[in-house]
This record gives structure tokens, sequence and C-alpha cells, in this order.
């Protein structure tokens, strides 16, 4: 028998395909709006990398991205479908602007209580829906999106009424100077935060693909039942999932916090988890890949607003194309018949193999 | 507590109840016919949009009407096409579509008018409040009842109308069959496909109706994000209703309760961001209390 | 000559997934006669069935209806050409009435409403025309089965139906209802009708009907006379040889109690005691075969031995441990395994690979510190799929793309390897072919050999009765009989048990 792990093809074209038609969409919309679309979509197409300052703002934007990517892909792969990744993303943001301005700690060990605290309260409000969920039955989806509303004016609020500069009335006062993770890269904003990132990812790809957890949770997510059966602990390993989806969630609020800004600044609520299960779709669900779809996810966003600085194409189009890269790659049926020839000439090969044995 | 004595706080519920009694009703003919309609937020913002666009540029509010309808119908039976021939996860697809109409329609309406995040140079119209002629002038009930926007009326008298479709006639007996028993429906040659088209075009509908109602009932613009969650929240109203439309008034009026209320509150100097979260709050605690307590009586049905 | 109605040319079909479940049928139907579709579970009477009533989509071949080729895209089209289905599981809208559900999809009006009052008339109608009483006025939910299986004869006739399949109908009926229900599928036959007949019962193959063709792994095997072939011959060609049994099994004298069920007790949610006062125990080295018809407690003392179900009094000693206080993960880290009786739903998970699947239950000694260790995992799968003969393309192939015998092959392989001492087998070769049927069996045989202690329970009796060193008969919660002179034991003696009208004495079951 072959062991040889044969390649996948048919995902890779899936999304290449899905990808290139939602670029032909844009492209198209870009020519109808556009005084000069030609200017306009190379400035698309090629925006990240005409500046040195753009080009840092694509990995700068991508760093949250990839954390995000990381916490759908945990807490989706238990098969609940929850959204609190947004409330754990702004509620750890204004934890960590607390922390930053009231606390005042030496150097370094700011920074870790900061991360530290941003990621814990990040995985208790990740945890919420699952067990509202186990208590009532009410769906997470649901209960999660109604928090994201309250999570976000909550914490704004409380921004407001314990640190708010008065003189600008909408931003808090400055963080602490040791509030601050450091400039990674001269004469940009790419922060420590970079690397905290692919530590992350490696810990991801070890938890997801070669752990033991990572294995139980995904066989809870393909059949819970047969998981209870096989001697999995189930609602631990949900519970953990959601929880590791809130903490990811959580430190990237916080990394963002005391990496992009000097004071709190998220007036309007902070959506990632869209952008998230694109990212994550895009990736395969492999853990290894989310940086590169979060990068490519960051670069059309950049590219996207070089077009609109001076242009007449906002750029908002990027909505519409992740709105339609999500639907296409999420199509079962989409290039079905590909996969579909496959599986045929599979069940006929195996019923050979059947044949042989009975002769 | 004084505001339950207050008039015009029960006419602000009900004011606030329409927009999610539109969308409870267009989730609850979704739901009834076996499909989740997650893009109501969508359908919403699109609806809110193409009305505003149409008015303004014509200047007719019956043109309005219809380009909000056909925006809003043209963007659910997209989501219908892709669940239903795609074979997407409802939920999946829902999002991304909700994603596409939360960006696009502020990509849209810059490209159109130039405007950013509200239509402030168009003037759009506004459909009209009407004076209910004898409960006017009943003292109380016409001060509640009376002078509401005519959307308002028409919600509650489509709910009415859906309860008795879905009761009694053979297309609502169609949506449940497909609904209930898929299986059932298919072998005697219903088309499932087509009721549950047919589902979505009406939830389409009645999803537009709801996002006009936010930029052409009150006020004459259209502002990015207005729709703000109602579209999430009819799916927990409809979750409450339990399938029966005039249950579905009942949990929508509840969430208007809630919304006056922040409102009522808004108007006496509390911090707006601290009651913004009412509403929410408050569609969270009775969705989880209903469903705990159809969790609890089915589990006694199985028994008895 | 008797006149030929429906033909079937090389019906292949694969469903999404990979899985192949009917290839290459050919077989013929005649006017008028009560034709017989015999095989085993999983033999794909019911996928071919669905097909021919347009609700499953033809992979490959030919259906001829009249001599001429028709093409189904729904149920619809089957039902404008007069083909009719009553389907295993009722396909009714439980919260409509029986009227509504007679007349749903052509439905007659009154201004913007249904009839409902036409609709109850026209059901009072039908059903004293051909003699199957229902009430018009009752919610289907509300109705016993032998109705409800009344209302979906009548709502073929109702659609015009000249042939109906009833696919096995009488699984869900009892004795009188079955009775009944021959009766007026004999009337229907005087009356000229077609019946297609689904069923693995050959006695009532041999009693009702004319011709018969037999279905072996997806594929037809033939088409004979009901008469000529007697019922040993027809579950010879089902199961491809004789069902009989006969391993060769090494005497050995049977060991200490290893497990033991003290006192246990179990009430299921509707108030019914499934479990009462069981007391038996195990002992190394045996096959405890576990007999009693279905619903007599087998299932609820399986899933509370396997730590699924929770005890409602009782004990059950295992190493010096009270295993109802234990869940499934503690108890198979004490050495307990299990193959659960549904193996799509509980079994495996059928999306995942191969060797997801093979692992599942062995995450633990498959991994240091958390970590898998991916060659271990590697010996650990080639070694199982070697062992157990798991014919399978790759390890990285969805289980669900093999065949039922390889998935359960496999899933036995996951539980017999996973070093349990104690290993609980429920319904283990149901609906898997024969040459996979016989493997199990020898593996289990060899697993009693090397000292394990294994607990049986199957409704098969042939293979209890072949691989039992003793055997327990379970009614109404309780142990009535205790045999474990198995080479004597009939049949006959263990269904007196069975059916609770033989029950051994006190201190004979105390010896269980």
């Amino acid at each position: 028998m072959k062991t040889k792990k044969k390649f996948e093809w048919y995902g890779v074209i899936r999304v290449t395909v899905s990808i290139l038609i939602s670029l032909l969409i844009a492209a198209a919309i870009i020519f109808v709006v556009a005084d000069d679309p030609v200017t306009a979509f190379s400035k698309f197409l090629l925006g990240p990398f005409s500046t040195r300052r753009n080009f840092f703002n694509v990995v700068e934007t991508m760093i949250p991205l990839v954390f995000c990517g990381l916490a759908i892909n945990v807490m989706h792969k238990s098969g609940l479908f929850s959204m609190v990744a947004d409330s754990s993303f702004y509620f750890s943001g204004v934890t960590a602007a607390a922390i930053a301005i009231a606390c005042p700690m030496p150097n370094i060990v700011h920074q870790i209580v900061i991360l530290a605290a941003a990621m814990l309260v990040g995985g208790v409000i990740g945890v919420i829906p699952v067990l509202v969920k186990r208590k009532t039955g009410a769906n997470e989806l649901v209960i999660s999106l109604m928090m994201n509303y309250i999570f976000f004016n909550f914490g704004y609020w409380l921004i407001r009424r314990f640190f708010l500069d008065a003189s600008n009335g909408s931003y808090s006062i400055a963080f602490q100077p040791t509030a601050t993770l450091g400039k990674l890269i001269p004469r940009t904003n790419t922060h420590y935060g970079f690397l905290i990132m692919i530590v992350v990812v490696v810990l991801m790809w070890i938890l997801m693909d070669k752990s033991a957890f990572g294995r139980a949770l995904r066989i809870t997510g393909a059949n819970e039942s047969f998981a209870r059966y096989a001697g999995i602990s189930v609602g631990m390993v949900v519970l953990g999932s959601q929880f590791i989806g809130g903490m990811l969630a959580g430190l990237a609020g916080g990394v963002e916090m005391i990496g992009m800004y000097r004071n709190f600044q998220w007036i309007t609520s902070q959506s990632y988890v869209w952008d998230g299960i694109l990212i994550n779709l895009l990736a395969g669900t492999r853990p290894l890949m989310i940086p590169v779809s979060a990068f490519f996810i960051s670069y059309i966003r950049i590219g996207a607003l070089v077009m609109s600085r001076g242009g007449d194409v906002d750029s908002e189009i990027v909505s519409i194309i992740q709105g339609i890269m999500i639907l296409l790659i999420a199509s079962e049926r989409f290039l079905y018949q590909m996969k579909k020839r496959k599986e045929e000439r599979e069940a006929l090969q195996n019923q050979s193999l059947e044949t042989e044995n009975a002769a | 507590m004084s505001f339950l004595t207050n008039l015009d706080f029960w006419f602000t519920v009900l004011r606030c109840t329409t927009p999610v009694l539109f969308a409870t009703m267009a989730a609850l003919i979704a739901s009834r016919s076996g499909l989740l309609n997650l893009g109501l937020e969508g359908g919403m913002t699109i609806a809110a949009l193409c009305g505003v666009l149409g008015s303004g540029f014509t200047g007719s509010l019956f043109i309005g009407l219809l380009a909000g309808l056909a925006g809003g119908v043209g963007f659910t039976m997209l989501l219908a096409y892709f669940i239903q021939h795609f074979k997407t996860n409802p939920v999946i697809s829902g999002v991304a579509m909700n994603l596409a109409a939360s960006g696009g329609s502020v990509f849209c309406l810059y490209s159109i008018t130039g405007d950013k995040n509200a239509s402030n140079s168009l003037a759009s119209l506004a459909f009209p409040a009407v004076d209910l002629p004898v409960i006017r002038s009943i003292p109380g009930l016409g001060d509640v009842l009376s002078g509401h926007n005519c959307l308002t009326y028409l919600a509650f008298l489509l709910t009415v109308i859906l309860f008795v479709v879905l009761r009694s006639t053979s297309f609502g007996v169609h949506v449940r069959s497909v609904g209930e028993s898929e299986e059932a429906a298919r072998s005697v040659g219903i088309s499932v496909e087509k009721v549950r088209y047919q589902a979505m075009l009406i939830s389409g509908i009645l999803a537009s109706f709801g996002g006009m109602y936010l930029s052409m009932g009150y006020v004459n613009r259209f502002t990015s994000g207005m729709v703000a969650g109602r579209g999430y929240v009819a799916l927990a109203t409809n979750a409450m209703a339990a399938g029966n439309a005039l249950l579905g008034m009942v949990s929508s009026i509840l969430y208007g309760f809630g919304s006056a209320l922040s409102i009522y509150l808004q108007n006496n100097n509390v911090d707006p961001y601290l009651i913004t979260i009412i509403p929410y709050a408050f569609i969270i605690v009775f969705y989880a209390a209903f469903i705990f307590y159809y969790k609890c009586r089915k589990r006694l049905d199985e028994i008895v | 000559m008797a006149e030929e109605i429906l033909r079937v040319e090389n019906l292949t079909k694969i469903y999404p997934g990979g899985v192949l479940a009917n290839y290459q049928i050919n077989f013929s139907v005649n006017k008028g006669e009560i034709h017989a579709l015999v095989g085993e579970n999983g033999a794909g009477k019911s996928t071919l069935m669905k097909m021919l009533f347009g609700i499953e989509e033809i992979t490959d071949g030919k259906v001829f209806l009249h001599g001429e080729e028709v093409h189904f895209s729904s149920s619809k089209d089957a039902i404008a050409h007069g083909i009719g289905m009553v389907h295993q599981h009722m396909m009714l809208v439980p919260s409509l009435t029986v009227a509504e559900n007679l007349v749903l999809g052509i439905e007659k009006k009154k201004g913007l409403f249904l009839d409902k009052k036409k609709a109850i008339e026209e059901t009072e109608a039908i059903s004293k025309k051909y003699n199957l009483y229902v009430e018009a006025n009752r919610r289907v939910r509300d109705i016993s089965i032998g109705m409800k299986q009344k209302l979906e004869i009548l709502k073929t006739m109702y659609r015009g139906a000249k042939i109906i399949i009833l696919d096995e109908p009488t699984a869900v009926l009892a004795p009188q209802e079955t009775e009944e229900l021959f009766e007026q599928l004999l009337n229907l036959k005087k009356e000229g009708y077609t019946i297609l007949f689904i069923s693995h019962k050959l006695g009532e193959v041999k009693y009702l009907c004319d011709r018969l063709t037999v279905l072996k792994d997806g594929r037809s095997i033939g088409t004979y006379e009901v008469k000529d072939v007697t019922a040993e011959e027809i579950s010879h060609l089902m199961v491809g040889r004789d069902v009989k049994l006969e391993y060769e099994k090494t005497g050995q004298e049977a060991g200490e109690p290893v497990l033991t069920v003290e006192h246990l007790n179990y009430t299921d949610k509707f108030g019914t005691k499934k479990v009462d006062d069981l007391c038996f125990s195990l002992r190394r080295g045996e096959v405890l075969g576990i007999a009693g018809i279905e619903g007599n407690g087998q299932r609820e003392t399986v899933e509370i031995l396997t730590g699924n179900g929770q005890a409602e009094s009782g004990a059950i000693r295992y190493g010096g441990q009270d295993l109802t206080k234990l869940n499934v993960a503690q108890n198979r880290r004490l050495g307990i395994s299990h193959v659960p009786e549904d193996r799509n739903a509980n079994g495996c998970a059928p999306e995942m690979s191969v060797r997801d699947n093979l692992i599942a239950a062995s995450l633990d000694r498959l991994s240091d510190k958390g970590i898998l260790k991916p060659s271990a995992i590697e010996d650990y799968c080639q070694s199982c799929v070697r062992d157990f003969n798991v014919k399978t393309v790759s390890l990285e192939t969805s289980i669900k793309s093999l065949s039922g015998g390889n998935v359960q092959k496999a899933i036995v392989a996951r539980e017999f390897t996973a070093g349990a001492d104690v290993i609980i087998l429920d319904q283990p070769t149901r609906g898997v072919d024969v040459g996979a049927m016989e493997f199990i069996h020898r593996k289990i045989l060899q697993m009693r050999d090397e000292k394990k202690s294994l607990i049986l329970v199957s409704a098969d009796l042939t293979e209890l009765r072949a691989l039992s060193d003793r055997i327990i008969v379970f009614h109404q919660g309780k142990v009535v009989g205790v045999l474990d002179d198995i080479s004597h034991v009939t049949d006959e003696e263990l269904g007196l048990y069975m059916l609770g009208l033989k029950q051994d004495p006190e201190e004979r079951l105390r010896e269980a």
C-alpha cells in the first residue's frame, strides 16, 4: 500500500480561481466608477510596493489579522460558530489601555503584564457564548453577535468614564512610556508584535497540527458523538478551544493597542471576525498558511487605501472583494465536478480492491 | 419608573419595534421554510441605501420604494441562490454577504454621490406618518397608536397576514412541510428549492421594508451602520417566536421596549454608550430565557 | 407470458464523498406481481428504490418503464409515471393532519385558502374505497405507526400510482399489523397493482411475493421465482454462502471474574425501567454473549458499562474501581474498549481520514507530553490496516469512501489494538459483508485466546452461538437465562428466554 501523501490540488485550484474571480469583479467595478481606471487599478495592485511606508503598512495591518485568523481557526474547528472574537479583541484592547495608563511598571514587565491581562480577559470573554449555550440551548452565533455590541459600548464607556482626555473629548489620556512594544524596524510603525506573531503562529501550528489536543478538537468538530465514544473529553476540548481562541483575539487587541497607539483611539467598534473567517478559509484552515492569507488580505486592503487616496474609488471596495471570496470558497458546489470525478474514481478503486480480495 | 405611564414612551416602543418586526418576520418565513437567512442585516442595509438613492435622484417616493425593494430582494435572492445552488454554508454565506453589504453600501454611496458615510447631499424622501381616523380621538390610546409612520402599520398588518398565510393557505402548508420535513415534501413532488426561493423572496421584501423604515421613516438619509445589528437581533426574536408570527410580534415589542428605554434614558442624561447596551442586553437575556423555557417544555412534552 | 412493466439496466450510484452504493444493477418487474427485493442491511436496496423514485440522482445506467427509457429528475416525474413509494421512515409532516398530508402538493383551494373540508372528504372516500382506515382529522404526530403506513399507501393511490414500492414496511409493525398489511397488499395485487416489496425477512417474502431479486454488496445477483427457491437458498444468495458459522474454539478454563455488575438500575426519561437490578460477571478469557430482543436493556447496559450513560444505582466492579462513577475517558484508560452499535453515528467520523479514525481512541498513547508522535502513528496505523485487512487506497482517504465491512474492520482494529483487557462489542457485524464478518469473528476469538475478556451483544443468534463461551439472556432489564453449554443451545431455546416464556431459577441466575 502506498502511503505517500498526495497533494490536494483541488483545494488550491478552488482558492486560486475564487481569488481571480473576485479580483476580476473588483477590476470591473473600478473600471465603472473611476475616471482613470488604469491608474486606479495599477495603484490597487502595486500600491503596497510603491513606497517603503506602504509596504510596512501591509506588515503592520497583517499582525492583528494573523492573530484573529488563528483565533477563528481554533474556535470554529470545534464545530461552534462563535463570533465572540470581536468582543475579546475590543475589550482586551480596553484592558491593555487601562493597564498602560493606570499601572506604572518597569519596562518589559509592563508590556508582559499588559499582554497577559489582555489574553486572560479575551479568553474569559471567549467562553461566554459556549457556556450560555450549554446552560440554555441558545445559539452561540446570535449570543456572540449581541455580545459584540455590548462589549464595544461598555468598553468605550469605561475608557470615557475613567481615562478620557478632556482636551480631546473622545480619546484617552496617554499611556505610560513603558507601555509600548517598540519599533522592530526603524522609521516604520512595525513593532515587536511581529515577532510575537511569528512565535504564536508556530505555537498554534504545533497545537493544531501536531498535538493530541488539536487532533481531539478536529475529531470533535467532525463528529461530536463519536469523539465522546472514543473517550475524548468533548466538553473540555470545546471549552478549551473557545478559551484559546479568545486568548488569541485578546492578544491581538493587546498587541495592536500598545504596538500601534500611544493612547486609546478606538471610538468605533473594531471588527476582525469577518476577516478572520476569510483568512481561515483562504488558508484552507491550516495554521501555517494563515500568515500567507493574512498578508494577502492586508495587501489588497493597503492597495485599496493607496488607490483611494486622492482617487475616486473608495477603499471599502475591499469588503466587496472579501465577501465574494468567502462566498466562492465556501460554496461546496463551486468547481464541484472536479471533486466529484475524483471521488467517484476513488470509490471505484476501493471497489476493485475488494473484488480482488473476493477473487 | 415614571416612563411606564408616559404615553410618548409607549409611542416610542412601537416606533422602535417596527424595523425589528419586519426583520423578525423576514427571518420567520425563511426559517419556517428551513433556511437560515443570516443576510437580513445586509439586505436591510442595501434596501435602506437603494431607497434613499432611488427617491433622492428621482424625487419620487414610489420609485424609491421600488428601488429599495429591488435592492433588498436582489440581495436576498443572491444569498438564496448560493445556499441552494452552490450548497454554501448558510452562516458563512450570510456573513460574507453582510460583509459585502456593509462595505459595499459605503462604497456605492461614495461612488454615486461623493458622500462619505452619510447621504447628506441627497434630498431623499421619507414615508409619511398617518393619523388613524377614530382611534386618534381616543384619549391615551390615540396618542400611542395614532400618528405612526405608515410602515409601522404595514409591519403589524403583514405580521397578521403572514400568520394567516402560514396557517391556512396551501402555500403556507408547503412552506411548513418543506421546513419541517424536507424529505416528505420532496417525496410528494413539491419542489423544495422553489418553495424556499419563494420564502426567501418574501423574506427579502420584508427585510427591505425594515431597511427602508430606517432610512426613509423618521429620518430621510442613509448613514453607514444604521441597521446596527437589527438583522442579527431578528435572529434572536425569531428564535423566541418559535415559528409563530404573533409571538414574533411579542418578541419584537420586547426589543422595542429595550430600545425605547435607552432613548428615554438618553434624554435623561445617562451616558449614551452605556445605554446603547440596553436593547442588546435585553434581547440576550430574553432570548436565552425563551430558549431555555422551550428546551424545558420540550423535555416535559417528551415525557408526558 | 407476463408483461414487463419496469426494467433496470446497469444502474450505478456513487454518493457525494465517493460512497459506492449500487454497482451495475439489472432486474425487471412484471405487471401485477409482487416482486421482492431482498438483501442484507447495506446491500443497497433503499438507494436503488430512491433512484427509481427520482429522489436520488442516477450516476450511471438506464431505467425503462413500459419498454421506454425514462428519466426522473424528481419524485414529481416518478409520480406522474404512476410510481409511488412508501418509505422505510415515513415521509409525513408531523404537525399536519392526516388529510393535509394526503393531499399535500396537490391540494384543492377555496379562494386563497386551503380547502380543508374537501381534503377531509376525499380522505374518507379513498380510505373507504381501499379499505384502509385512517382518521382524517388527527395530526400525524399523534397517530399510530400502522395508521401512518396506511396513510402512506393511500398517498400513493391518491396520486394515481400503479407501481407501489414498499421499503421494509414490516420493520416498524407489530405482528398483527403485519398480517393486516399483507392482506391489503394481496388485495391490491388482485386489483392489478404492481408491488415492489423490499425486505430482508425471508419468511415474509416466501409468503407474499411472486418473484424476487437478490442484492448483495450493491450488486444484483439474480432474479428467481419464489416458489422455485427455498429460504435457505435465498439466504445463501444474500450472504454468498450458508449462514452456518462454525469456528474451532480452543477449550480453555474460564478464569476468575474480572468485571462484576452488581444490582444495576436505570430508568429512561419515559419512566420505563430499562435496567432492573441487573447482576452478572465477566470472566477472564471468555466471550460473554448477551442475547435479547432489542429494547430489553442491552443498549443501556452497554452505555453504562462504557461510561456513556449514567446508572441510577448499583455498581460495576473492575480492578478495584467502580465504573459507574467514571466517564468514557477514565474507563478507556482502565482498559475498556467499545465497538458501538451505530458505526456512522458513534463509531467513526465519516468525513475524516482512515488515519484519524484509527488513532482517535489512542491519542494519549500516541503522544508524548501532548505532542503526537508521527512515526508511532504511522507504525500503528500501518499495522492496523495490515493486521485487520482494511482495504483502503491510502490512510488519507476519508473513511466514508470505504465499504461498510472495511469501516467496521477499521473500527474493530482501533478497539482491539488500544491495549484493552475488556472489549465490549455491540452488534459488531451488523450490515457488513460476509468476508468482513468472518474476519471479525476470527479476531474476536483470537482476543479470547489472548486472555482478553469480551462482551458480545448481538441480535444475530447464530453469531452468538458461534462465538460465546456463555450466553446470558436479557428480558425487561433482567438476566433471565444463563447458558454455558453452548454447543447444545438452540435458537428455539434462546427464543423462549428472550420472549420471557422461560426463566432459570434464582440460584442458577446468581451464577451469571
